[in-house]
């Protein structure tokens, strides 16, 4: 079991400076997670839901205690580092989709590809099987304004695990997206979840999301208020 | 991955279209102020030239000392002998005698009568000899409006402004009157062999020329001169020549202070240049400097404007940047492909807005821009129609506020994809 932790954080504390005051942003959090895991950071708004998922995604750092990702301290990598970990090992998915307009739905989901300097045919084949997996294959050509919600979300999951990365943050995945499309993404993750044995971690309020994970970890005042896990699905 | 990041510059107007436009404007702009500003200091000099002081002439020591009277009284005599010296010394150079006079210009009607007087500014010039540089100087041929060049004595050439003013034709006779060298009244009557219009309104509104002969003979002036003008072959005046043939001149003609306190020096001949005469020298220092500070400040401003464009073209990609740092794009990998974009945009920005600057300015050098109408009652020696002039300078100029601008811009900007926490370009991605 301890071979396969993919996270693990230790007494990890997060301070803001607001000008004279700080706010603490995490406090003390210490956790793992294990490969193959599909859960959940839950809580209110202003809980250090995302900050702590920022953190396991090497976008930020933290003030005090450690973050390790897949045997790596978060808090000594370099930029280079950091955007290598990334680019090779986690996809993200975000509340607003953020596809870039320009682009078609395949070169999208090529990007990440293109970074890792992976030859062209190799390259065709991934995103052919990303688009098929989350069933936009038909739209490959498609500009992102030209695709409902619940299609854009699809296309920011090919391309999260297009590189077929151990882990996927997913912070509010659902936000923009109806009842529906919510259902049919989180089926969606859930599936690859089951298929490729990716790591799948939200930062979510929504009980739609929450009624697919496995394992919920509450956060209130960035603290862990609760870690639990749940025995089967409820949704679909 | 760079065929990947051109196909998105190509397919988003903001971050190419757009941008190559301002750079293009901004560049035609600087390339064409810059000839139009080289074409107006140009015209000005060689209309300063042509008319009024040559690019060197020489005087008498008195003359010259009060050169903007027109003193006749002062003039040079004798100048057969000084042409000589002046050719022979210095070939390089077409040296022409001038007379200038004031004097009334009188037209008689039918039965002798005054019909019309004005007051005129003369200028006696080598009119007869086919060889005379004053044909090219003056550009007599092309500036005929009407009637033809003078052909014989007591023959004379009159602004056309001036003759509509006179209502005269060519044919008509006219008598100058004016005072000889010696103060006495002059009177002499010429025929009016044509009409010129130089495009000064200060020339074509009261000039007479005469043939020096005839002005020699009229002002008691025989062999005598008021100036001598010495031009560039190529009509372009060449400042470090110029200095050096007036001061080879004026050594030669140098007076010990004993011939000066005995009162020779006076009517000894002096040569000066283009620059120093008339307070043309501070002129065309304030012209440069104000022209330098034009060009300066305009493209200063283009400078700011593009590299504002620079700067809010970055800004706004904040949200494509942190996409991309998700995505697990390195910052530097960011940056440098943000400054090729630019260097890019201004580089072909640049290329295209010089070749467009050049078109508007060789159109404006070879037809030029009229401005005739806002020098109506002008007494300078401004040309009426300004010419731009392209130079070496035209086609780089525009290159420094569209490459290096629109790069400083991009440079600058981009380094707060350094400064920024990875996270808070998250942030504003999510907002």
């Amino acid at each position: 079991m301890e071979n396969s932790v993919l996270i693990r954080t230790h007494d990890l504390d997060k301070i803001y400076s607001l000008g004279l005051t700080d706010l603490k942003a995490l406090d003390r959090i210490t956790l793992s997670v294990a490969r193959g895991e599909f859960v959940g950071f839950v809580g209110p708004s202003g809980s250090g839901k995302t900050t702590l998922l920022n953190i396991i995604g090497s976008l930020d750092v933290p003030t005090s205690g450690s973050a390790e990702v897949l045997g790596r301290r978060i808090e000594s990598l370099s930029h280079k580092e950091s955007a290598g970990l990334r680019n090779r090992h986690i996809g993200f998915i975000f509340q607003t989709f953020n596809l870039l307009p320009v682009y078609t739905v395949y070169e999208n989901v090529e990007f990440p590809l293109l970074l890792q300097g992976m030859e062209s045919s190799r390259r065709k084949q991934l995103v052919g099987d990303a688009l098929e997996w989350v069933g936009l294959a038909d739209r490959a050509d498609s500009r992102p304004a030209q695709l409902s919600g619940g299609q854009s979300q699809r296309v920011a999951i090919a391309r999260a695990i297009v590189k077929q990365p151990e882990i996927v943050l997913a912070d509010e995945p659902t936000a923009n997206l109806d009842a529906a499309n919510s259902h049919h993404i989180m089926k969606t993750m859930a599936q690859l979840n089951e298929d490729l044995k990716t790591t799948f971690i939200f930062a979510t309020h929504d009980e739609k999301v929450i009624g697919y994970l496995k394992r919920k970890i509450t956060l209130v005042d960035g603290k862990i208020a609760k870690d639990e896990t749940v025995e089967k699905t409820t949704a679909g | 991955m760079i065929s990947f990041l051109f196909k998105g510059l190509l397919r988003d107007r903001t971050r190419s279209l757009f941008p190559l436009l301002t750079v293009l404007s901004g560049v035609v702009l600087t390339v064409f102020l810059h000839a139009w500003l080289n074409g107006s200091i140009s015209s000005l000099i060689q209309s300063t030239a042509h008319f009024s002081t040559g690019h060197v002439r020489v005087m008498t020591r008195a003359y010259a000392k009060e050169s903007g009277q027109i003193p006749n009284d002062l003039a040079l005599l004798g100048i057969d002998t000084l042409m000589a010296e002046l050719k022979a010394e210095y070939p390089d150079l077409l040296w022409t005698p001038r007379i200038k006079f004031g004097g009334l210009l009188d037209i008689p009607d039918a039965k002798g009568e005054t019909r019309a007087q004005t007051p005129v500014s003369g200028l006696g010039v080598d009119l007869l000899a086919p060889e005379s540089p004053e044909w090219r100087v003056l550009n007599i041929r092309q500036a005929i409006v009407k009637g033809r060049v003078p052909s014989h004595h007591a023959e004379v050439l009159i602004g056309e402004d001036l003759a509509e003013k006179l209502r005269v034709q060519p044919g008509d006779t006219a008598t100058l009157i004016s005072s000889t060298m010696y103060g006495s009244m002059s009177v002499a009557n010429f025929v009016i062999a044509g009409t010129v219009r130089f495009g000064i309104v200060a020339m074509d509104k009261s000039t007479v020329i005469a043939d020096l002969s005839d002005v020699q003979q009229a002002l008691d002036m025989q062999r005598g001169a008021g100036e001598i003008f010495g031009f560039f072959a190529d009509d372009l005046y060449h400042e470090e020549r110029g200095d050096a043939v007036t001061l080879d001149f004026n050594r030669r003609h140098a007076f010990s202070p004993k011939d000066t306190l005995a009162g020779d020096a006076s009517f000894s001949p002096v040569m000066g240049t283009l620059r120093t005469e008339s307070g043309l020298a501070d002129y065309l220092d304030y012209v440069g400097v104000f022209s330098g500070v034009i060009i300066g400040v305009f493209v200063a401003a283009m400078s700011i404007v593009l590299w504002n464009a620079g700067l809010t073209g970055s800004l706004r990609r904040y949200g494509e940047i942190g996409i991309r740092l998700a995505v697990g794009e390195d910052k530097t990998h960011i940056y440098v492909s943000l400054l090729a974009e630019s260097l890019m945009i201004g580089f072909i920005g640049s290329v295209l807005g010089t070749l467009v600057g050049l078109a508007v300015a060789y159109y404006g050098q070879v037809k030029g821009f009229d401005i005739g109408s806002v020098l109506k009652e002008s007494t300078m020696m401004i040309p009426s129609l300004i010419r731009a002039r392209i130079t070496p300078t035209t086609f780089v100029i525009g290159f420094l506020p569209g490459l290096l601008a629109t790069f400083l811009g991009t440079a600058i900007s981009g380094i707060g994809i350094y400064r920024r926490q990875t996270s808070q370009l998250f942030k504003e991605l999510e907002s």
